[in-house]
């Protein structure tokens, strides 16, 4: 009688596993996934929106036994997928306006509960300018509802699809064509935007978490976790622009676990107001390796990739050291 | 007109709309050359196996092996597995005990009774093989596989040459070589034993052999000519390890040198230790890290008890007291003397001091050449004779059981190709999957499994086996270490990470295939593909 061995060669970190049971791989690596958003799309080359979509929609399907609506704000994820009269979406979808897809969702939850469909379940789904800054007023009042939607986040960091405008997501010292860098502290400035996880948990609704697409399982962990839950949730999920970013196409996933990796972004589940659940930081990376590859933070470095701005750079890490330090993303409490 | 208000197109899905034509570079599926099977001297598929132990297919592992090498149980044991020194995985936490896999799939093989493939059909021709150590043997394997008739002399009563004459039990245990060797006798190899061959050629036209294979070892201490007189007792080290073998062990006495800083010496004074000195120490005239002995053996020495001396030469003996000349290194790295002497105190002085080649038996064969002792052989082991080839230790190279059996292989398909008269083209090597290549975030922190040794009071009494082997969970465990460098295993990664699902699942070849009609030529299946397996390649416009 032999112990089974409990050690995968890729464990649970790539997107599939051929030592696992079906059962525990990912969605994503099923060939009879969804595939919500299908092929045709006139998403960007190597798209985090697109990518990020079809794993949280594709996880939704799954949880929902296929029995799901979702409403979409405009923004890039619907002008890519659905220049009329075509369509990318292999689901029941909807298209609101840039601010309402919160107010929607909540009148297509309404209007199946009138119906006596409990069995169907709906998800909102808009960008970081349609969630935190224009449909923020219908979002706050979703969750101040409670109703039964799940609202998912693609956050970009900026106004993409018209031209990469700075939003209220979008990071300090970045920058994008509203937020030039000029002057003595160039792109954008510190000390304004809006931490939207944190405002939804201060909402106290059922369920809050934050997901990045480098990280397959724990974004369908989430998904599937929200969809154990009803009334109002919050899913916001970091999906780097090579556009906006300036960054290489093939970068998008890299990126998006640097920014893991150093503390900017942290994985977090939070149920009625409160943290219940992290990800912690499995190769803790300063702040100027995640910098160095995006265009959009060129200028805190010089042609070498050695700091024009150490004082920026040092400023960003400091915001890092903070989110590792108050969310507890590395073991020893933060850095030496 | 029956379309609702405001609407004039029909519905239409946007996989009419064929993004492939954005692409400028298109992702391939390649494979690489892991650096495992790049350092193999056998030329094992090292991955592929190592792919293979992963599920517990440990059969099909075991018959990886057997394609290039027919001693996986001795390997296990005896390598010295330069594989694991080339192991992409040192730059992740430890190398993948590759070598203790072998072993647990050597030691199934044995205990499940497994065979190797029977031979091919028969060709008619006839090969002499001289010399049953590892090389030998593995041409032999591999000659009959391949459908031709081999007939084997070795001079000794006993087959496995340095496998058993050479090589201390408590390395590598006799009834494991015994096994391994009789897979290969019963798949009708003629054995001789007691039969030297002394002139090749007589041999093979009395036999009517249509090629030989030679591989008659390196047997013959080299003499060191230390002025001694006549009551110091000098043994060579190649004569004590077969003496050992043969169970009529010299009295050595319980104060014991030993002179040289290869593997043999460290063998001779782990010998000594268990034939009773309770002092042994190994003399050598450069440092440490100059020494050509592998660092395994001489952690294993010094474990046991075994004292090192630096910078020393023996001058002369006479009865127990032994003269020792200080050296130093000079810009070059060579030992010069110093004029310093001291005195050393031994019973009995082993000298391994290098071996030589007896190659009398090809001095009728004038296209043979001899450098240094040597066979100069091309790459395929010809000696420049036609039909005669010749490995091992007699010819130029690393003196290892390992690099043996791959000269063996080698040897095997060069014969084959000259019986036929055919040149078979060899598949060009792959690039090598060097470790900047690999993603290694993918994979799963996991230390090294440590082998279990012996108690060092046990292991210095007896000549059982110091290195323990794995059981199945740990095996298992280590097998899947492996990072698979170079070759895909089927992690789906492509798969999901595709924003524009251009990644199909198939049922031949890697396991996927790309939708050119929809790859836009992004990359991301190439960055973040674990293994370095997927190459991106310009499109020609």
């Amino acid at each position: 009688m032999t112990v089974p061995v409990r050690f995968y060669q890729v464990g649970s970190f790539a997107v599939g596993n051929r030592l696992v049971p079906g059962a525990e791989r990912t969605v994503q690596s099923d060939p009879s996934r969804t595939n919500s958003l299908t092929c045709g799309h006139r998403a960007c080359q190597g798209c985090g929106e697109a990518l990020g979509a079809r794993y949280a929609l594709d996880a939704a399907m799954r949880a929902t036994a296929g029995r799901m609506v979702a409403v979409n704000a405009t923004g890039c994820l619907e002008v890519f997928s659905t220049p009329y009269p075509e369509s990318s979406w292999q689901i029941a979808w909807l298209h609101s306006l840039f601010g309402n897809a919160p107010a929607v969702a909540t009148g297509v939850a309404a209007a199946l509960r009138v119906k006596g469909r409990h069995d169907v379940r709906v998800v909102g789904q808009a960008g970081d300018g349609g969630t935190v800054d224009i449909g923020f007023g219908c979002l706050s009042g979703m969750f101040e509802r409670n109703d039964d939607v799940l609202f998912i986040c693609y956050d970009n960091q900026a106004y993409m699809n018209t031209g990469v405008q700075r939003s209220g997501a979008t990071p300090p010292a970045a920058r994008t064509a509203t937020t030039e860098t000029v002057g003595p502290e160039p792109g954008n400035p510190f000390g304004q935007g809006k931490n939207m996880p944190a405002l939804a948990m201060a909402h106290e609704i059922p369920y809050v978490a934050t997901a990045t697409v480098a990280d397959l399982h724990d974004l369908e962990a989430k998904v599937e976790r929200a969809m154990t839950f009803h009334g109002a949730r919050y899913l916001h999920i970091l999906v780097p622009c090579p556009l906006g970013w300036g960054a290489a196409p093939c970068d998008t996933v890299r990126i998006a676990r640097l920014a893991t990796q150093t503390g900017l972004f942290p994985l977090l589940e939070a149920e009625h107001g409160e943290v219940v659940r992290v990800t912690k930081i499995r190769r803790l990376a300063p702040v100027a390796d995640y910098l160095r590859l995006q265009g959009r933070f060129a200028h805190l470095f010089d042609g070498t990739g050695e700091p024009a701005r150490p004082d920026i750079v040092a400023a960003l890490q400091e915001l890092a050291d903070r989110t590792i330090r108050r969310y507890g993303l590395v073991d020893d409490g933060g850095r030496p | 007109m029956d379309k609702p208000f405001a609407i004039t197109l029909d519905v239409g899905s946007s996989l009419a709309n064929k993004t492939g034509s954005w692409r400028v570079e298109r992702p391939v599926y390649v494979d690489r050359l892991p650096p495992c099977n790049d350092a193999c001297p056998a030329g094992e598929n090292v991955q592929q196996w190592l792919y293979l132990a992963e599920d517990g297919s440990y059969e099909a592992a075991w018959r990886q092996i057997m394609l290039d090498n027919p001693f996986p149980a001795v390997m296990g044991r005896a390598c010295f597995h330069p594989c694991q020194t080339a192991c992409n995985r040192a730059t992740v936490d430890e190398t993948v005990g590759i070598n203790a896999v072998e072993r647990f799939l050597g030691d199934r093989a044995l205990s499940e009774g497994w065979r190797p493939d029977p031979p091919g059909p028969s060709t008619g021709r006839r090969i002499l093989v001289v010399g049953s150590g590892p090389g030998g043997l593995a041409a032999a394997y591999h000659l009959r596989r391949l459908g031709h008739e081999v007939v084997l002399h070795e001079a000794a009563p006993r087959p496995g040459g340095m496998m058993r004459y050479g090589i201390p039990a408590y390395r590598l245990p006799r009834d494991v070589v015994q096994a391994e060797i009789d897979r290969i006798v019963e798949m009708g190899v003629e054995i001789g034993y007691g039969r030297r061959v002394d002139d090749l050629q007589a041999t093979m036209a009395a036999g009517r052999f249509d090629a030989a294979f030679v591989a008659v070892g390196a047997q013959k201490a080299h003499n060191a000519g230390i002025p001694a007189g006549d009551s110091a007792r000098i043994v060579d080290a190649v004569s004590l390890l077969r003496d050992v073998e043969e169970h009529s062990p010299p009295a050595l006495g319980r104060r014991v040198a030993v002179y040289g800083g290869g593997d043999t010496a460290m063998d001779a004074a782990r010998t000594a230790r268990r034939l009773g000195a309770e002092d042994t120490v190994v003399v050598y005239r450069r440092t440490r890290d100059r020494m050509p002995a592998h660092d395994e053996e001489v952690e294993d020495a010094t474990d046991e008890g075994v004292r090192l001396r630096w910078l020393s030469t023996v001058k002369d003996a006479a009865g127990t007291a032994f003269t020792v000349e200080k050296m130093v290194l000079d810009e070059t790295g060579f030992p010069r003397p110093t004029g310093q002497l001291e005195e050393l105190r031994a019973d009995s002085l082993i000298l391994a001091l290098g071996q030589e080649a007896d190659l009398s038996l090809l001095r009728n064969m004038a296209a043979v050449t001899v450098e240094d002792g040597v066979v100069r052989v091309g790459p395929d082991m010809s000696t420049g004779h036609p039909g005669v080839f010749a490995g091992g230790d007699m010819v130029t190279g690393p003196r290892t059981l390992t690099a043996a059996i791959g000269h063996a292989r080698h040897a095997a398909v060069a014969i084959d190709d000259y019986l036929h008269g055919t040149a078979v083209e060899r598949p060009r090597r792959h690039g090598l999957a060097t470790a900047d290549r690999l993603n290694t975030w993918y994979y799963a922190d996991a230390p090294k499994t440590v082998r279990p040794r012996l108690d060092e009071a046990r292991r210095t009494s007896t000549f059982d086996e110091v290195v323990g082997g794995l059981d199945e969970t740990t095996a298992l465990f280590e097998a899947r270490r492996c990072l698979s460098c170079g070759n895909c295993f089927g992690c789906d990664n492509c798969f999901g990470i595709c924003p524009d699902n251009a990644v199909l699942k198939v049922d031949v070849g890697h396991g996927y295939r790309f939708d050119y009609d929809y790859c836009k030529g992004c990359g991301l299946c190439v960055q973040e593909c674990p293994c370095a397996a997927i190459d991106m390649v310009p499109e020609e416009i």
